[in-house]
Formats: structure tokens, sequence, C-alpha cells
């Protein structure tokens, strides 16, 4: 595990604010789930979550366990740092 | 079931050793209306709640453990460095005696979280 820089900050902040629109999006969307055009930006939110997640864990480990994500040797899942410790 | 997802929701930072503010932020934490408590009353209330609205509380209950974490990072942070003497001015030195560093679900006031604080009813819309 390489030192935390300043991209590790970056690429977290842009998956926050990415989860941030889903999220709300998700909670609407249980309550409106006919509404197409908010479904159609859910769809590509989603997309790009899913692209900016892939860079995140390419270079800074799994952000998921449970066979969601690939380890390499030794155990990637305990070798990046937690959350409350960066 | 849930799946951990190794990050916070909402970026945290703390840049120092604050154990009075930490004392506040705790009722957040193990208080009646904190995050705990919310979490379980949402994911518990979701059983009985109609169809309708039993994917939202299931969202936001789980969120509520997000939020449960945001609040612990900055708790663990404004107290990690403290020594037994600032924890002690800030009001903490029983805290500290039955925990040490550790986090624990308790009110600002130190009393331990109860299940007295959730409320559950079938449907809680039509009550």
């Amino acid at each position: 595990m390489e030192k935390l820089d300043d991209q590790y900050y970056q690429l977290l902040n842009d998956l926050q604010t990415l989860d941030f629109v889903l999220f709300e999006l998700d909670l609407y969307l249980d309550t409106h789930p006919d509404d197409l055009q908010s479904i159609k930006e859910y769809n590509q939110f989603a997309q790009k979550r899913k692209q900016v997640a892939g860079q995140f864990e390419h270079l800074y480990g799994p952000l998921l366990h449970g066979g969601q994500s690939y380890s390499h040797h030794p155990w990637s899942w305990v070798e990046a740092p937690w959350p409350w410790q960066v | 079931m849930w799946v951990y997802e190794k990050k916070l929701q909402y970026p945290v930072r703390v840049s120092k050793c604050d154990p009075g503010m930490a004392k506040f932020l705790i009722e957040q934490y193990g208080g009646a209306d904190g995050e705990l408590a919310a979490a379980l009353r949402y994911l518990n209330q979701r059983y009985t709640i109609p169809d309708k609205v039993i994917g939202l509380l299931t969202d936001i209950g789980t969120e509520e453990f997000a939020h449960l974490e945001m609040i612990a990072t900055m708790v663990y942070k404004l107290t990690k460095d403290a020594t037994v003497e600032q924890l002690k001015e800030a009001g903490l030195g029983a805290h500290y005696v039955n925990h040490d560093h550790a986090l624990f679900y308790n009110n600002a006031a130190g009393a331990a979280f109860t299940a007295t604080y959730i409320q559950a009813k079938g449907d809680a819309i039509i009550r």
C-alpha cells in the first residue's frame, strides 16, 4: 500500500459527491417509481459511479468485500487505512 | 443483509484534539435522537409499514448507519490524542474510568443507550 496522496482525497471526494446524488435519487425514486427522467439520471450517475469506484479501488484497494472486489496477495481488505484513520 | 463500504458517506476533517466538543457530539451517537436510535427505529418499523414505503425506510435506515460512522469518526479523532487530564477537564473523567479511549453508546450526560428511545407501531402512518 502506497502512502495516501492528494489523489486519494480527490477521488474519494468525487465518489462521495456521486454517492450524494445517487442516495438522494434513491430516496426520491422509492416514493416516485414512475419518474422516467429521474431513473435515466439515476442510471447515468450509476455508470459514472462504477467508473470512479473502479479507479479508486485500482489505486487504493477494495471498497467492498464479500466477493464484490478482487484481492491481491497479501489480503487487500485490511491493507488500506480505515475511514476514521484518514 | 448488509454490505460494508470502506469509506465515509461524506468527508470528515478533524484537525484538533477537543474532548469537550466530543462530549457534546456523543449525544448524536448514543442519545435518544442520535443516529443509532434512528437506524434501529427505521429498520425495525419497516417490517409492518405499508409496502409502498418499505423501500424508503430500508434506505433511510441504512443511511443512518453511515451517519453513525461519521459521528464516530469525529468523536474518535477529537479524543484519540487527549490526555487523561484533558478528558477530566472536559467532563469525561468518568468515561475514561469506564471505557478508556473507547467510544460508547451513551448520551452527552453519560446515560447509556436504551431501547426505550425506540417507538414502533404496526402501521406508523395511520396512527
